[in-house]
Order: C-alpha cells, then sequence, then structure tokens
C-alpha cells in the first residue's frame, strides 16, 4: 500500500514535471509508436487476411504463421532486431518487432471476420450478379467487421504493452521511467509507470469496446429488441 | 428459350451430379423440374446462371452460349429465387431489392421506386421496407427474395424449392401469388421442388428426374397423369395412390368421384374443364 502511495506521490511530483522526458511527451512517444505500429500492421494484415478468408486459400499457413507469431518473446524479438540492424537503427528494429508482434491478432480478426460470413449469403450475393470484389467489400467486410475489430482491439493493447520496452532502446515512452527506475532502485518510478502504461491500455480498451458496439451491422441485433423499437410496423402483413 | 445440350456435370470430388442432360425450356412458361433430394435439379439449375459450369455439353439461352458470357453480367440478367431466401442480412428489406439495380447503377431514387412497386407486385407492405431481413416472417423473406428476382425485370427466373421452408399454409398462399404474378408477367420460369403437387399445381411442364439427372418423363401434368412413361414415374406422381387414384360411383344419378381411401372427393362435371 505504501508503494502505491509512494507511485501515486510520484506521479505528482515536481521530479517528473521537470525530468528529461516530460509525462506528455512521454504519452506522445508511446500513443505514437502504437498507432504506427497497429497501422502498419493492418495494412499488411488486414488485406491478407481478407485475401485468405475469401479464397479460403492459405488458412493452414496463415494459422501456423499466427499460432507461432505469438509464441515469441517480444523483448527477444526487440533485442534481436536492434543487434541486426545496428543501434543507429535502433528505432527500425523496435518498430518491426512491434508490427511483427501486432500482426497475428489482426490477421487472425481479418480472416476469422470473413470465414464467420454465412456460405449460403455470400452464395446469394454471387448468385444476383455480384462481383468478387463486391463480395468482399459490400458483404464479407460489413458482416466480418466486429470481428476485425476485436482483433484490432487486442493487437493495440498488446502493442501498448510492448511498446513499453521501446524504453530499453532509448526510444522514450512510458517505459521510459520503468527502464530508468530499474538501475535506480526507484520502485515508486517503477510502479508509477506501470500505472501509467495500465492506465492508457485501459483507455484505449474501452474506446475500441465503444467501437466494437458501433460496428456492429445493423440487422443482425437481436430481433426482440428492434422489435421493441418499432411496435408501429411490427406484424403489419397478416399472414406471410 | 433455353436449351441443354448433352450437359453433364461431375464434381471435383467424383461425384456425377448431372450426365447427358437434353432439355428445350420453352420461353414465357414455367417448367418445374422435380424429383427426389440429390437427383442433381440444383446442378442443373446453377449451370443456367453459370454457378455451377458444366464439365460436358452447353447451356444456350435463346441461341446465345452461356460459357461464352460474362459470368457476372449473365446474372445479373437473371433472376434467381432459393429456399433460404439468401437476402443479406445487413441490408434493410429495400436494398436487398434494389440490390442488382445499384450495381447496375440505377439511379438511387428510381430504384428506390421501383424497389416499392415491387413490394406492392409481391405483395409486401410498403411499411415493411426499412426492415432487416431478420425481423421478417419466412413467407416475407421469401417474399423479398422473389421481388429481388424480379428487380433486374429479366426474361429468365430461375427459382430453386424457393417454398420449400415455409409453412404449408403460407406456402399455399406464396404458390397462388406465383402463379397470379406468372399470369401477369410470363416471365421463362425454371422451378425447381422436390413436391410433385406443387410441380402439377405451378408446371406448364413438367420434367421428372432420376438420379443423375436423367429425365423419367417430360410433359403437362395431364400428360404424365394419364400416361405415366414407367413404374418410377406412376409411383411418383402417385397415380395409383391417396387423392390421385381417384374413381366414380352412381349415386342417385349423379356421378361421385372418390379418392384410394373410399372417401367422397366430389362430383363430376360431365365435360368440365
Ligand atoms: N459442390 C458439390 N460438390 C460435390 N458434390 C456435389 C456438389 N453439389 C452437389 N453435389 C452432389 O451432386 C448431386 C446432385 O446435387 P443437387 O443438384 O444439389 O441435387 P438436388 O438439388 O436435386 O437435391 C448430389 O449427389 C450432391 O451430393
Ligand atoms: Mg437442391
Amino acid at each position: 500500500m505504501n508503494l502505491f502511495a509512494e507511485a501515486f506521490a510520484w506521479l505528482t511530483s515536481e521530479e517528473l514535471a521537470n525530468s528529461s522526458l516530460p509525462l506528455g511527451e512521454a504519452f506522445g512517444q508511446h500513443l505514437y509508436f502504437s498507432f504506427v505500429t497497429v497501422l502498419i500492421a493492418a495494412l499488411i494484415a488486414v488485406p491478407a487476411g481478407y485475401l485468405i478468408g475469401h479464397t479460403g486459400k492459405g488458412r493452414e499457413i496463415a494459422v501456423g504463421i499466427t499460432g507461432a507469431a505469438r509464441a515469441l518473446p517480444s523483448f527477444g524479438l526487440i533485442l534481436l532486431l536492434v543487434l541486426v540492424l545496428g543501434v543507429t537503427r535502433s528505432e527500425l528494429g523496435a518498430f518491426i518487432a512491434f508490427v511483427l508482434l501486432a500482426i497475428p491478432s489482426i490477421l487472425a480478426g481479418a480472416y476469422a471476420g470473413v470465414e464467420a460470413v454465412d456460405r449460403r449469403t455470400v452464395d446469394a450475393a454471387r448468385a444476383v450478379g455480384m462481383t468478387e470484389w463486391q463480395i468482399l467489400v459490400k458483404v464479407e467486410a460489413p458482416l466480418g467487421l466486429p470481428l476485425l475489430v476485436g482483433g484490432l482491439r487486442s493487437a493495440v493493447l498488446q502493442v501498448v504493452a510492448t511498446v513499453t520496452l521501446a524504453g530499453y532502446v532509448n526510444l522514450g515512452g512510458l517505459g521510459y521511467y520503468i527502464i530508468q527506475g530499474v538501475p535506480l532502485g526507484r520502485f515508486d518510478q517503477i510502479l508509477g509507470g506501470a500505472v501509467l502504461v495500465i492506465a492508457l491500455a485501459l483507455v484505449l480498451d474501452g474506446l475500441f469496446g465503444l467501437l466494437a458496439r458501433v460496428v456492429e451491422p445493423q440487422g443482425l441485433a437481436s430481433r426482440t429488441q428492434r422489435r421493441r423499437a418499432d411496435p408501429a410496423t411490427a406484424e403489419t402483413t397478416a399472414s406471410a | 428459350m433455353i436449351e441443354f445440350r448433352s450437359v453433364s456435370k461431375q464434381f471435383p470430388d467424383g461425384t456425377k451430379a448431372v450426365q447427358g442432360f437434353d432439355l428445350t425450356v420453352p420461353s414465357h412458361s414455367t417448367t418445374v423440374f422435380v424429383g427426389s433430394s440429390g437427383c442433381g435439379k440444383t446442378t442443373l439449375l446453377r449451370m443456367v446462371n453459370r454457378m455451377v459450369e458444366p464439365s460436358a455439353g452447353q447451356i444456350l439461352i435463346d441461341g446465345e452460349d452461356v460459357a461464352k458470357t460474362d459470368a457476372v453480367q449473365l446474372r445479373r440478367r437473371i433472376g434467381y429465387v432459393m429456399q433460404n431466401s439468401g437476402l443479406l442480412p445487413h441490408r434493410s428489406v429495400l436494398d436487398n431489392i434494389t440490390t442488382v439495380l445499384r450495381l447496375n447503377k440505377t439511379p438511387k431514387a428510381e430504384a428506390r421506386e421501383r424497389g416499392l412497386a415491387l413490394m406492392d407486385t409481391v405483395g409486401l407492405d410498403r411499411a415493411l421496407a426499412k426492415r432487416y431481413p431478420s425481423q421478417l416472417s419466412g413467407g416475407q423473406q421469401q417474399r423479398v427474395g422473389v421481388a429481388r428476382g424480379l428487380a433486374v425485370e429479366p426474361n429468365i427466373l430461375l427459382m430453386d424449392e424457393p417454398f420449400g421452408a415455409v409453412d404449408p399454409i403460407v406456402r399455399t398462399e406464396l404458390q397462388q401469388e406465383l402463379l397470379r404474378l406468372q399470369r401477369d408477367l410470363g416471365k421463362t420460369v425454371v422451378f425447381v421442388t422436390h413436391d410433385i403437387d406443387e410441380a402439377f399445381l405451378l408446371g406448364d411442364q413438367i420434367v421428372i428426374l432420376k438420379k443423375g439427372g436423367v429425365i423419367a418423363q417430360q410433359g403437362s401434368p395431364e400428360e404424365i397423369l394419364a400416361n405415366p412413361a414407367d413404374d418410377f414415374v406412376a409411383d411418383f406422381v402417385g397415380a395409383n395412390r391417396g387423392k390421385r387414384a381417384l374413381s366414380l360411383k352412381q349415386v342417385d344419378g349423379r356421378t361421385i368421384v372418390i379418392d384410394a381411401d373410399g372417401k367422397a372427393a366430389g362430383v363430376l362435371h360431365e365435360g368440365a374443364a
């Protein structure tokens, strides 16, 4: 309990305010890293996932890759890439590592979303004369959106947590405080930094929770709910 | 006119669904493919709009080989109605009906007007236009499916057991509406069912199929009842039993029609119909 009090004291301290990395800047860096990472990962994983989901081809490979990638130790991957690319390009190395870690969840969300669409619906869309592209864009993508958003949500949470390690390669972010605190034995600072990361993750998770509701396609929500909202027209045609 | 010329279909897993099928489907009338489940009806129907490609043979629409047409364009000018309605669950009734019109770049207001008019045509209350398919009864969904099939004013309407999943009362109603519609519209309808009663009710021509898409007999309902080609057909149409094995009995100077159970089915009026 004492430690928590100290951590909160540190969060509001002069010391943090005058730190070489001000809190606002650390937040900004953290969000920037996370956002760019998820954006790049999505640009790769969403088209790939849609292609796999739509054609049904390459599914086994995708499942294998996502499974293996999820087991990758993030810290090891970052250090490895920084070593391989050299310390002067540590930012690039860290980015690549973050992106690689974010891809599996997004890939899985994208192809699972498309796969979850009833094949009869897709068949009907094709039978009335939609092109494959129109089927993907007008049917599979909107109906699969909730699962894609779910994948993005886990990717964001994972990235926000992993970007903390950017501090190790001198890239700043909220991890800076934690990593700087370790050799100094400053447990208040370490815990304070961790609390900030957790708070950021919770806020982002909340936002994605809202987003998940917004993208839920209309027409799929429970019937009773809609019937109640729309009593005037319910059962207007007698028998059919 | 749709011509099947020695059409065969073998699926990649080796199933021979259709073998050497020859048939001419006349325009502006209803042709019913009837046969038990798995005999190849759906496969035959889906080869017309190239949802299935034949392994051998040709299908011609008004003399044009469908294999030489663009599949997407072909499908957009053929109406297709299927059992589970196949509506897009995330689109409203009106948007479902006007899907193909919109794909063909019909202006929104015009598509909307046509969509609403089609709702009248198939007997759907316009108040349902903004509903989603999941908010409709099975019968209403099938009506939307028919309206969507009619939206592009196709010459050909393919219907694959469209009333198979609705309850018998609604089915009877939908069958009657289809008869009424067809009297007004005169489309070239190819209708698939496993129900011989439905076939006799709706079909101008009946094609009775055996496994592998083999034609057991084709002709008008009257021709088939009067002269079943073989025991298979006689058995399938029930010519020897139930409500179709009728006999006559003289009662008080009038001729009464009796069914196979010995129950009075009606009175015979000589020369009627
Ligand atoms: N895509 C497919 N792959 C393999 N076999 C199929 C496929 N579609 C249909 N079949 C088989 O072809 C035969 C005819 O099927 P179908 O045309 O659907 O019959 P019906 O519509 O008369 O019930 C059946 O034996 C069925 O199992
Ligand atoms: Mg079938």
